[in-house]
């Protein structure tokens, strides 16, 4: 087995009181090098959660995380401030859904990459900086940014923007990308595209990949193994292969055929839990 | 003779034309499926179809009637025949109405009649959508989304309408609700022998449940043909894209 790079053991979170049901319930976990795991569930399963509790941005006072997450062995929960700190961005970054709101309004998209590098390399210098984040522009495919580095979010569309927001998650280089349904917001002809987009970062940067979604089928085309959650709990994980073709529980055979395809029988219902 | 006819319908916003030139016609009992990005002009149509707002040029007619500049008055009558279900079933509904009100203010509005024969009434469409009575006297924040949208189509099939504009009705749904929601609206069409103006950005969706389909993209009409012939042999470029662009699930 290849070493993990990303090792999540018994991981539980509970918002509230202890008799109230957790929002992740005894999640185990692991991510190999250069690998992308689909994480797939519906509102309420844990997944985002999840993402979350890993990058340790749950509120203390709100949320109650017990379990083991364990990044290039070091131990996440326990790790000092300060060193999580510098680990967010440039040993795990991540992309969220809607990426207008992840962005600052009233800065220019150069200056908020820029600040993300400054973050993590004080010691370069200002040209040095906007080399990197040109660079990091065009590692998203993102089209002239010289020009375009002075310009607000607004003046970008949805597409563009997330394309920014991949920027400065790649601009430091990390190891572990978490994708929190990076292109529900986005058109589909978008969304094949910022796909290609992943797809090709992952070749270039060896980059591992936690990919949370509720669409299988976008799973199934980024995604090296899959695990399914509801209501907090795993109920199954393996290759993507292996789970699509032989799923073992009657919930994920559920959702594969509840969302009909280009060759979906008309003449049959679509897949409904009972 | 069409349910539906939209003649060279045209929308301006200042010197914006975020619908140009489209004319499609919908017969009686069948899907008509709108499809397209964001900007393609799908959800303008549908509010022009439903009398919302007056296209800039062109013409919607119901039924033989035109109800492009009609006043008011006169398109009361018409707006029972033709209901509208929206994407946000939070959104729709008031959230200080019981259900039973939520659902029969169409009749009260319309028929009037005795409040015995609202209630009846109420319980009959609560369950031809799959609900029943327990619903009558909660709120909607009570309900899932998925109720909430069976909600919104019980009251939209409160005055035995025979056409609805659906208008992205189950994305704002978890896929396995949104799949009842499918099932649902098939059963209502083929129960009630309903006519559809069914609007999504999803290829898939459009083909799974519409006789015709209508490719829309920046306010234009692309191509439309029926599901067949858009979706296993399209003549668009752009219609090759969506289909192609549209995620398969991969089971290799």
């Amino acid at each position: 087995m290849t070493p993990a790079l990303l090792e999540i053991n018994e991981l539980s979170v509970r918002f509230g009181a202890a008799a109230t049901r957790p929002a992740v319930a005894g999640l185990s976990l692991r991510i190999a090098r250069g690998e992308v795991l689909g994480l797939v569930g519906e509102s309420g399963s844990g997944k985002s959660v999840t993402s979350l509790a890993i990058l340790r941005l749950l509120d203390p006072a709100a949320a109650r995380v017990t379990g083991s997450i364990r990044f290039e062995d070091r131990e996440l929960l326990t790790l000092p401030e300060d060193e999580m700190r510098r680990l967010r961005g440039s040993g795990i970054a991540m992309i969220f859904q809607e990426p207008m709101t992840a962005l600052n309004p009233v800065m220019p998209i150069g200056e908020q990459i820029a600040e993300a590098v400054r973050i993590h390399q004080p010691g370069l210098g200002k040209r040095q900086v906007r080399e990197r984040v040109i660079e990091a522009l065009n590692a998203a495919a993102f089209p002239r940014p010289a020009e375009r580095y002075s310009d607000y979010p607004h003046q970008f569309s949805g597409g563009q923007r997330q394309r920014i927001l991949i920027a400065m998650a790649v601009a430091n280089r990390p190891r572990l990308l978490i994708a929190d349904e990076p292109t529900t917001a986005l058109d589909v002809t978008v969304q094949a595209q910022i796909l290609d987009l992943l797809a090709k970062l992952r070749e270039e940067f060896s980059l591992s990949m936690l990919f949370i979604t509720h669409d299988l089928a976008v799973v199934s085309q980024v995604a090296d193994r899959v695990a399914v959650m509801r209501h907090g709990s795993l109920l199954e994980e393996g290759r993507c292969g292996d789970v699509f073709a032989h799923p073992q529980h009657e919930y994920t055979r559920s959702l594969l055929h509840a969302v009909p395809t280009m060759t979906t029988d008309l003449e049959r219902p679509l897949a409904t839990l009972s | 003779m069409p349910l539906l006819e939209a003649t060279r319908l045209t929308k301006d916003y200042g010197e914006v034309r975020v619908v140009d030139d489209v004319s499609f016609v919908i017969h009686r009992g069948e899907t008509l499926g709108l499809v397209g990005e964001s900007g393609s002009g799908k959800s303008t149509i549908a509010r022009m179809v439903l009398g919302l707002i007056e296209p800039s040029s062109g013409s919607v007619s119901f039924d033989g009637a035109s109800i492009t500049g009609m006043p008011q008055s006169r398109l009361r009558p018409l707006r029972r025949r033709i209901q509208p279900v929206f994407q946000d079933p939070y959104a729709a509904l008031n959230p200080r109405m019981r259900v039973l009100d939520i659902v029969t203010e169409p009749l009260v509005i319309h028929e009037g009649g005795s409040r015995a024969r609202h209630r009846l009434k109420a319980s009959e469409l609560l369950r031809s959508v799959g609900l029943d009575d327990s619903a009558l006297p909660r709120y909607p924040h009570e309900f899932s989304g998925g109720q909430r949208q069976r909600i919104n189509i019980a009251r939209a099939l409160a005055l035995r309408p025979e056409m609805l504009v659906l208008d992205e009705p189950i994305s704002a749904l978890d896929v396995s609700v949104g799949a009842q929601v499918v099932n649902l609206l098939r059963d209502l069409q083929r129960d009630f022998q309903l006519t559809y103006l069914f609007i999504s950005h999803s290829m898939p969706l459009v083909r799974y449940l519409s006789t015709n389909i209508a490719v829309l993209r920046h306010g234009r009409l692309v191509e439309m043909g029926t599901r067949d012939e858009i979706c296993d042999a399209p003549r668009e470029l752009y219609t090759q894209t969506l289909i192609a662009a549209t995620p398969e699930l991969r089971l290799a």
